[in-house]
Protein backbone atom coordinates (compact mmCIF):
# COMPACT_ATOMS: atom_id res chain seq x y z
CA UNK A 1 0.00 0.00 0.00
CA UNK A 2 1.68 3.11 -0.84
CA UNK A 3 1.39 6.25 1.13
CA UNK A 4 1.71 9.73 -0.33
CA UNK A 5 3.90 12.67 1.12
CA UNK A 6 2.17 15.77 1.02
CA UNK A 7 3.76 19.42 1.20
CA UNK A 8 2.03 20.51 4.87
CA UNK A 9 2.10 24.28 3.67
CA UNK A 10 3.22 25.79 0.70
CA UNK A 11 6.25 27.19 -0.32
CA UNK A 12 9.42 26.10 -2.31
CA UNK A 13 11.57 22.91 -2.18
CA UNK A 14 15.09 23.94 -1.03
CA UNK A 15 16.27 20.54 0.26
CA UNK A 16 15.75 17.66 -0.59
CA UNK A 17 17.71 14.24 0.92
CA UNK A 18 15.43 11.28 -1.00
CA UNK A 19 15.49 9.65 -4.51
CA UNK A 20 13.51 7.01 -5.66
CA UNK A 21 14.54 3.79 -4.12
CA UNK A 22 15.75 5.79 -1.15
CA UNK A 23 14.69 3.46 1.65
CA UNK A 24 12.84 5.86 4.60
CA UNK A 25 12.17 5.28 8.23
CA UNK A 26 8.72 6.51 10.00
CA UNK A 27 9.65 10.63 11.40
CA UNK A 28 13.26 10.63 9.47
CA UNK A 29 13.76 13.97 7.73
CA UNK A 30 13.25 13.96 4.16
CA UNK A 31 13.00 16.96 2.52
CA UNK A 32 12.87 21.03 3.45
CA UNK A 33 10.12 23.77 1.88
CA UNK A 34 10.98 26.74 2.44
CA UNK A 35 8.37 29.64 3.27
CA UNK A 36 8.22 33.03 4.71
CA UNK A 37 12.02 32.80 4.58
CA UNK A 38 12.01 30.21 6.94
CA UNK A 39 12.98 26.10 6.37
CA UNK A 40 10.50 23.48 7.53
CA UNK A 41 11.73 20.12 7.75
CA UNK A 42 9.26 17.16 6.58
CA UNK A 43 9.43 14.26 8.41
CA UNK A 44 8.47 11.00 6.74
CA UNK A 45 5.09 9.20 7.53
CA UNK A 46 5.98 5.88 7.85
CA UNK A 47 8.91 2.87 7.22
CA UNK A 48 9.01 2.12 3.51
CA UNK A 49 10.66 2.66 0.29
CA UNK A 50 10.45 5.78 -1.82
CA UNK A 51 8.44 4.79 -5.05
CA UNK A 52 7.37 7.75 -7.33
CA UNK A 53 9.16 11.23 -6.81
CA UNK A 54 7.30 14.18 -8.38
CA UNK A 55 9.04 17.14 -7.14
CA UNK A 56 12.65 18.11 -6.83
CA UNK A 57 14.39 20.87 -5.47
CA UNK A 58 13.36 24.54 -6.72
CA UNK A 59 9.55 23.50 -7.52
CA UNK A 60 7.04 25.29 -5.93
CA UNK A 61 4.45 23.77 -3.96
CA UNK A 62 0.62 24.15 -2.73
CA UNK A 63 -0.54 23.05 0.60
CA UNK A 64 -1.21 19.50 -0.05
CA UNK A 65 0.34 18.72 -3.33
CA UNK A 66 1.55 15.47 -3.57
CA UNK A 67 5.86 15.22 -3.60
CA UNK A 68 6.43 11.54 -3.05
CA UNK A 69 5.03 8.38 -2.60
CA UNK A 70 6.42 5.28 -0.40
CA UNK A 71 5.53 1.82 -0.66
CA UNK B 1 46.92 86.07 19.39
CA UNK B 2 45.52 84.36 22.61
CA UNK B 3 41.57 85.43 21.70
CA UNK B 4 41.84 84.36 18.21
CA UNK B 5 42.68 81.00 19.63
CA UNK B 6 40.12 81.03 21.96
CA UNK B 7 37.46 82.55 19.09
CA UNK B 8 38.93 79.55 16.78
CA UNK B 9 38.64 76.38 19.17
CA UNK B 10 34.76 78.13 19.72
CA UNK B 11 34.14 77.19 16.10
CA UNK B 12 34.96 73.08 16.58
CA UNK B 13 32.33 71.05 18.16
CA UNK B 14 34.87 70.03 21.22
CA UNK B 15 34.27 72.77 23.63
CA UNK B 16 30.52 72.11 22.65
CA UNK B 17 30.37 68.57 23.89
CA UNK B 18 28.57 67.54 26.87
CA UNK B 19 28.35 64.30 28.72
CA UNK B 20 25.19 63.33 27.56
CA UNK B 21 25.94 63.93 24.24
CA UNK B 22 28.51 61.43 24.59
CA UNK B 23 26.07 58.66 26.39
CA UNK B 24 23.92 59.00 23.26
CA UNK B 25 27.74 58.60 21.29
CA UNK B 26 26.78 55.21 22.75
CA UNK B 27 23.42 53.95 22.55
CA UNK B 28 23.76 55.14 18.88
CA UNK B 29 27.04 53.26 18.67
CA UNK B 30 25.28 49.81 20.33
CA UNK B 31 22.28 50.16 18.15
CA UNK B 32 24.63 50.20 15.38
CA UNK B 33 26.45 47.38 16.70
CA UNK B 34 23.34 45.14 17.39
CA UNK B 35 22.28 46.21 13.87
CA UNK B 36 25.53 44.62 12.04
CA UNK B 37 26.59 41.76 14.73
CA UNK B 38 23.03 40.61 16.17
CA UNK B 39 21.06 41.39 12.78
CA UNK B 40 18.60 43.47 14.67
CA UNK B 41 16.22 44.91 12.01
CA UNK B 42 19.56 46.00 10.53
CA UNK B 43 17.35 47.91 7.72
CA UNK B 44 16.47 50.24 10.67
CA UNK B 45 18.45 50.19 13.51
CA UNK B 46 21.52 50.94 11.36
CA UNK B 47 20.11 54.40 9.96
CA UNK B 48 18.89 55.10 13.30
CA UNK B 49 21.56 54.43 15.21
CA UNK B 50 23.76 56.83 12.84
CA UNK B 51 21.49 59.13 12.83
CA UNK B 52 21.93 59.20 16.82
CA UNK B 53 25.86 60.05 16.32
CA UNK B 54 25.17 62.93 14.08
CA UNK B 55 22.52 64.52 15.79
CA UNK B 56 25.22 64.65 19.04
CA UNK B 57 27.36 66.29 17.45
CA UNK B 58 27.35 69.63 18.14
CA UNK B 59 27.20 72.71 15.70
CA UNK B 60 26.45 70.31 12.51
CA UNK B 61 22.78 71.97 12.31
CA UNK B 62 21.95 68.86 10.41
CA UNK B 63 17.98 69.32 12.62
CA UNK B 64 18.36 73.00 12.93
CA UNK B 65 14.85 74.03 11.53
CA UNK B 66 14.53 75.13 8.09
CA UNK B 67 17.97 74.52 7.14
CA UNK B 68 19.31 71.06 8.62
CA UNK B 69 19.30 68.53 6.26
CA UNK B 70 17.87 65.74 8.35
CA UNK B 71 15.06 67.95 9.76
CA UNK B 72 14.40 68.48 5.90
CA UNK B 73 14.10 64.60 5.95
CA UNK B 74 11.89 64.69 8.75
CA UNK B 75 9.82 67.62 8.10
CA UNK B 76 8.71 66.86 4.87
CA UNK B 77 9.10 62.51 4.90
CA UNK B 78 7.55 62.00 8.53
CA UNK B 79 5.98 65.30 9.61
CA UNK B 80 4.16 65.77 6.52
CA UNK B 81 3.36 61.82 7.16
CA UNK B 82 4.59 61.03 3.41
CA UNK B 83 7.12 58.10 4.41
CA UNK B 84 5.06 55.83 6.96
CA UNK B 85 2.10 55.60 4.62
CA UNK B 86 4.63 54.61 1.30
CA UNK B 87 6.45 51.95 3.45
CA UNK B 88 2.46 50.81 3.76
CA UNK B 89 1.92 50.61 0.12
CA UNK B 90 4.72 48.32 0.08
CA UNK B 91 3.91 46.44 3.41
CA UNK B 92 0.60 45.49 1.27
CA UNK B 93 2.54 44.73 -1.91
CA UNK B 94 3.99 41.91 -0.10
CA UNK B 95 1.20 40.62 2.33
CA UNK B 96 -0.93 37.80 1.46
CA UNK B 97 -4.06 38.20 3.06
CA UNK B 98 -5.18 34.67 1.84
CA UNK B 99 -4.72 33.10 5.48
CA UNK B 100 -7.07 35.59 6.89
CA UNK B 101 -9.60 34.63 4.58
CA UNK B 102 -9.30 30.99 4.45
CA UNK B 103 -10.13 31.29 8.31
CA UNK B 104 -11.67 34.65 8.73
CA UNK B 105 -12.38 34.67 12.91
CA UNK B 106 -8.82 34.62 13.38
CA UNK B 107 -9.13 38.36 12.49
CA UNK B 108 -10.71 38.16 16.45
CA UNK B 109 -7.01 37.58 17.62
CA UNK B 110 -5.71 40.47 15.61
CA UNK B 111 -7.63 42.05 17.11
CA UNK B 112 -7.21 40.92 20.87
CA UNK B 113 -3.74 41.69 20.79
CA UNK B 114 -4.97 45.53 20.63
CA UNK B 115 -5.39 44.42 24.40
CA UNK B 116 -2.25 45.45 25.11
CA UNK B 117 -1.95 48.63 23.42
CA UNK B 118 -5.49 49.94 25.29
CA UNK B 119 -4.00 48.85 29.03
CA UNK B 120 -0.53 50.29 28.61
CA UNK B 121 -1.86 53.84 27.25
CA UNK B 122 -4.49 53.33 30.28
CA UNK B 123 -1.33 52.55 32.70
CA UNK B 124 0.92 55.19 31.10
CA UNK B 125 -1.37 57.65 31.83
CA UNK B 126 -1.80 56.94 34.92
CA UNK B 127 1.18 57.37 35.51
CA UNK B 128 1.08 60.92 33.98
CA UNK B 129 2.42 61.37 30.75
CA UNK B 130 -0.41 63.33 29.14
CA UNK B 131 -3.13 61.26 26.95
CA UNK B 132 -1.52 62.21 23.85
CA UNK B 133 1.90 60.40 24.74
CA UNK B 134 -0.03 57.96 25.89
CA UNK B 135 -1.81 56.65 23.69
CA UNK B 136 1.46 56.75 20.98
CA UNK B 137 3.21 54.82 23.85
CA UNK B 138 0.38 52.45 23.87
CA UNK B 139 1.22 51.98 20.15
CA UNK B 140 4.76 50.20 20.61
CA UNK B 141 2.40 47.09 21.77
CA UNK B 142 1.12 46.62 18.29
CA UNK B 143 4.63 45.50 17.36
CA UNK B 144 4.06 47.86 14.33
CA UNK B 145 7.33 50.35 13.55
CA UNK B 146 5.80 52.65 11.16
CA UNK B 147 2.11 52.76 12.78
CA UNK B 148 4.00 53.89 15.77
CA UNK B 149 6.09 56.63 13.93
CA UNK B 150 2.72 57.79 12.09
CA UNK B 151 0.60 58.31 15.89
CA UNK B 152 3.85 59.72 17.67
CA UNK B 153 4.17 62.63 14.20
CA UNK B 154 0.45 63.44 14.91
CA UNK B 155 0.17 63.31 18.96
CA UNK B 156 3.57 63.21 20.54
CA UNK B 157 6.60 64.26 18.18
CA UNK B 158 8.44 64.84 21.16
CA UNK B 159 8.24 61.30 22.02
CA UNK B 160 8.72 59.58 19.08
CA UNK B 161 12.87 58.85 19.00
CA UNK B 162 12.18 56.95 21.69
CA UNK B 163 8.68 54.86 20.27
CA UNK B 164 10.24 53.85 17.45
CA UNK B 165 13.14 52.77 19.01
CA UNK B 166 11.63 50.87 20.96
CA UNK B 167 9.13 49.26 18.79
CA UNK B 168 11.69 48.33 16.60
CA UNK B 169 14.07 46.91 18.81
CA UNK B 170 11.47 44.53 20.87
CA UNK B 171 9.86 43.55 17.04
CA UNK B 172 13.57 42.46 16.28
CA UNK B 173 13.21 40.51 20.09
CA UNK B 174 10.31 38.99 19.09
CA UNK B 175 11.85 35.78 18.99
CA UNK B 176 13.00 36.13 22.40
CA UNK B 177 9.94 38.41 24.31
CA UNK B 178 7.35 35.85 22.90
CA UNK B 179 8.28 32.24 23.63
CA UNK B 180 8.11 32.59 27.10
CA UNK B 181 4.84 34.07 27.49
CA UNK B 182 3.74 31.65 25.03
CA UNK B 183 4.99 28.56 27.11
CA UNK B 184 3.60 30.36 30.01
CA UNK B 185 -0.36 30.00 28.85
CA UNK B 186 -0.47 27.31 27.16
CA UNK B 187 0.02 23.17 27.74
CA UNK B 188 1.98 21.62 25.76
CA UNK B 189 -0.71 19.50 24.55
CA UNK B 190 -2.17 22.91 23.45
CA UNK B 191 0.89 23.58 21.56
CA UNK B 192 0.85 20.63 19.77
CA UNK B 193 -3.06 20.85 18.22
CA UNK B 194 -2.91 20.26 14.85
CA UNK B 195 -4.71 22.45 12.48
CA UNK B 196 -7.63 21.97 10.52
CA UNK B 197 -6.64 22.24 6.85
CA UNK B 198 -8.02 25.84 5.27
CA UNK B 199 -10.68 26.00 2.61
CA UNK B 200 -8.99 27.32 -0.16
CA UNK B 201 -9.45 31.46 -1.26
CA UNK B 202 -10.43 32.16 -5.17
CA UNK B 203 -8.69 34.83 -6.69
CA UNK B 204 -11.73 36.97 -7.02
CA UNK B 205 -12.05 36.95 -3.22
CA UNK B 206 -8.34 37.82 -3.11
CA UNK B 207 -8.93 40.69 -5.52
CA UNK B 208 -12.17 42.12 -3.63
CA UNK B 209 -10.51 41.85 -0.37
CA UNK B 210 -8.91 45.42 -0.66
CA UNK B 211 -11.63 47.18 -2.59
CA UNK B 212 -13.89 46.43 0.26
CA UNK B 213 -11.54 46.27 3.15
CA UNK B 214 -10.58 49.81 2.36
CA UNK B 215 -14.72 50.92 1.86
CA UNK B 216 -15.04 49.33 5.31
CA UNK B 217 -12.34 50.49 7.61
CA UNK B 218 -11.95 54.30 5.83
CA UNK B 219 -15.97 54.66 6.21
CA UNK B 220 -16.17 53.51 9.78
CA UNK B 221 -12.97 54.73 11.07
CA UNK B 222 -11.68 58.05 9.00
CA UNK B 223 -8.82 59.20 10.56
CA UNK B 224 -7.19 55.81 9.36
CA UNK B 225 -7.37 56.32 5.71
CA UNK B 226 -3.52 57.24 4.62
CA UNK B 227 -2.60 54.27 6.56
CA UNK B 228 -4.86 51.60 5.08
CA UNK B 229 -5.81 53.25 1.72
CA UNK B 230 -1.93 52.69 0.72
CA UNK B 231 -1.83 49.34 2.69
CA UNK B 232 -4.74 48.39 0.53
CA UNK B 233 -3.73 49.61 -3.07
CA UNK B 234 -0.32 47.91 -2.50
CA UNK B 235 -2.46 44.43 -2.17
CA UNK B 236 -4.47 45.33 -5.19
CA UNK B 237 -1.07 45.72 -7.23
CA UNK B 238 -0.32 42.31 -5.87
CA UNK B 239 -3.90 40.62 -6.42
CA UNK B 240 -4.50 42.37 -9.56
CA UNK B 241 -1.68 40.62 -11.55
CA UNK B 242 -1.54 42.85 -14.26
CA UNK B 243 0.90 45.53 -12.85
CA UNK B 244 4.39 43.18 -11.46
CA UNK B 245 6.16 46.35 -11.85
CA UNK B 246 4.47 48.63 -9.78
CA UNK B 247 3.94 45.90 -7.10
CA UNK B 248 7.71 45.18 -7.56
CA UNK B 249 8.66 48.95 -7.33
CA UNK B 250 6.70 49.29 -4.23
CA UNK B 251 7.89 46.17 -2.52
CA UNK B 252 11.36 46.67 -3.47
CA UNK B 253 12.79 49.99 -4.54
CA UNK B 254 10.59 52.38 -3.37
CA UNK B 255 10.42 50.62 0.19
CA UNK B 256 14.05 50.34 0.50
CA UNK B 257 14.74 54.03 -0.98
CA UNK B 258 12.10 55.55 1.95
CA UNK B 259 13.27 53.05 4.17
CA UNK B 260 16.55 55.27 3.98
CA UNK B 261 14.60 58.55 4.87
CA UNK B 262 13.06 56.94 7.57
CA UNK B 263 15.94 55.74 10.09
CA UNK B 264 18.07 58.38 9.92
CA UNK B 265 15.54 61.55 11.03
CA UNK B 266 14.49 59.17 13.46
CA UNK B 267 17.46 58.68 14.91
CA UNK B 268 18.17 62.19 14.57
CA UNK B 269 15.22 63.41 16.72
CA UNK B 270 17.19 61.69 19.47
CA UNK B 271 19.13 64.48 20.65
CA UNK B 272 20.54 64.17 24.28
CA UNK B 273 18.83 66.94 25.74
CA UNK B 274 15.13 65.49 24.46
CA UNK B 275 15.93 61.54 25.11
CA UNK B 276 18.16 61.58 28.04
CA UNK B 277 15.33 62.43 30.12
CA UNK B 278 13.25 59.39 32.70
CA UNK B 279 10.11 60.24 31.41
CA UNK B 280 11.48 59.04 28.03
CA UNK B 281 13.75 56.33 28.94
CA UNK B 282 10.73 55.08 30.84
CA UNK B 283 8.97 54.27 27.40
CA UNK B 284 11.35 51.14 26.84
CA UNK B 285 9.64 49.78 30.27
CA UNK B 286 6.46 50.59 29.24
CA UNK B 287 7.12 49.58 25.56
CA UNK B 288 8.07 46.01 26.70
CA UNK B 289 5.08 45.53 29.03
CA UNK B 290 2.09 46.53 25.92
CA UNK B 291 4.34 44.17 23.91
CA UNK B 292 3.72 41.58 26.32
CA UNK B 293 0.18 42.25 27.04
CA UNK B 294 0.01 41.84 23.62
CA UNK B 295 1.13 38.56 23.14
CA UNK B 296 -0.73 37.45 26.09
CA UNK B 297 -3.96 38.49 25.57
CA UNK B 298 -4.12 37.14 22.16
CA UNK B 299 -3.27 34.02 23.63
CA UNK B 300 -5.82 34.04 26.53
CA UNK B 301 -8.64 35.84 23.48
CA UNK B 302 -7.75 32.11 21.59
CA UNK B 303 -8.44 30.41 24.08
CA UNK B 304 -11.61 31.92 25.20
CA UNK B 305 -13.00 31.30 21.48
CA UNK B 306 -12.61 27.41 21.90
CA UNK B 307 -14.43 27.60 24.44
CA UNK B 308 -17.38 29.01 23.10
CA UNK B 309 -16.41 27.38 19.46
CA UNK B 310 -16.91 24.18 18.39
CA UNK B 311 -14.03 24.46 15.88
CA UNK B 312 -10.84 24.59 17.75
CA UNK B 313 -7.73 26.33 17.15
CA UNK B 314 -4.39 26.33 18.50
CA UNK B 315 -3.88 28.30 21.05
CA UNK B 316 -0.46 29.77 20.11
CA UNK B 317 -2.31 31.29 17.19
CA UNK B 318 -3.19 34.46 19.34
CA UNK B 319 0.02 35.75 19.72
CA UNK B 320 0.72 36.02 16.24
CA UNK B 321 -1.68 38.90 16.42
CA UNK B 322 0.78 41.46 16.98
CA UNK B 323 1.83 42.65 13.53
CA UNK B 324 5.32 42.19 13.68
CA UNK B 325 5.05 40.23 9.99
CA UNK B 326 6.34 37.76 9.38
CA UNK B 327 8.32 37.01 12.67
CA UNK B 328 5.65 37.07 15.24
CA UNK B 329 4.21 33.77 12.74
CA UNK B 330 7.42 32.09 12.64
CA UNK B 331 7.73 32.16 16.26
CA UNK B 332 4.36 31.09 16.59
CA UNK B 333 5.09 28.48 14.41
CA UNK B 334 8.78 27.58 16.09
CA UNK B 335 7.11 26.98 19.59
CA UNK B 336 4.52 24.51 17.98
CA UNK B 337 6.98 22.50 16.22
CA UNK B 338 8.77 21.95 19.82
CA UNK B 339 5.61 20.47 21.09
CA UNK B 340 5.37 18.23 17.80
CA UNK B 341 7.74 18.28 15.03
CA UNK B 342 5.31 17.72 12.45
CA UNK B 343 3.46 20.56 13.66
CA UNK B 344 3.17 23.21 10.66
CA UNK B 345 1.51 26.27 11.81
CA UNK B 346 2.98 28.91 9.72
CA UNK B 347 0.25 29.80 7.22
CA UNK B 348 -1.82 29.36 9.77
CA UNK B 349 -0.07 31.99 11.81
CA UNK B 350 -0.32 34.41 8.90
CA UNK B 351 -4.32 35.11 9.20
CA UNK B 352 -3.77 36.82 12.63
CA UNK B 353 -0.61 38.01 11.88
CA UNK B 354 -1.84 40.32 9.00
CA UNK B 355 -5.04 41.10 10.99
CA UNK B 356 -2.48 42.41 13.46
CA UNK B 357 -1.23 45.15 11.13
CA UNK B 358 -5.19 45.90 9.97
CA UNK B 359 -5.86 46.06 13.63
CA UNK B 360 -3.28 48.18 14.58
CA UNK B 361 -3.58 50.81 12.03
CA UNK B 362 -7.57 50.79 13.26
CA UNK B 363 -6.04 51.13 17.01
CA UNK B 364 -3.94 53.90 15.41
CA UNK B 365 -7.06 55.61 13.58
CA UNK B 366 -9.19 55.40 16.72
CA UNK B 367 -6.84 57.05 18.80
CA UNK B 368 -6.18 59.85 16.07
CA UNK B 369 -10.13 60.90 15.94
CA UNK B 370 -10.50 60.59 19.73
CA UNK B 371 -7.60 62.60 20.88
CA UNK B 372 -7.99 64.82 17.64
CA UNK B 373 -4.43 65.12 16.51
Amino acid sequence: MASEITAPLPGKIVRMDIEVGSSVEEDMEILAIEAMKMENIIYAPCDGTIEKLLKKVGDEVEEGDVIATVA
Amino acid sequence: MGNKLISLLNTTGFVHLTPGMIVMWIIGLVLIYLAIKKQYEPLLLLPIGFGILLVNLPLSGLMDENVGLLWKFYHYGIHWEIIPPLIFLGIGAFTDFGPLMANPRLIFLGAGAQAGVYITFFVSHAMGYDIMEAATIGMIGGADGPTTIFIASKLAPQLMGACAVAAYSYMAMVPIIQPPIMRLLTTKSERAMHMAKPRPVSKREKLLFPIISTFVIILLIPASAPLISMLMLGNLFRESGVVERLKGAAQNELMNIVTIFLGLPIGATMHADIFLQPKVLFIFILGLIAFILSTATGILLAKLMNLVSKEKINPLLGAAGVSAVPMAARVVHKVGTEADKKNYLLMYAMGPNVAGVIGTVIAAGMFITLLGG
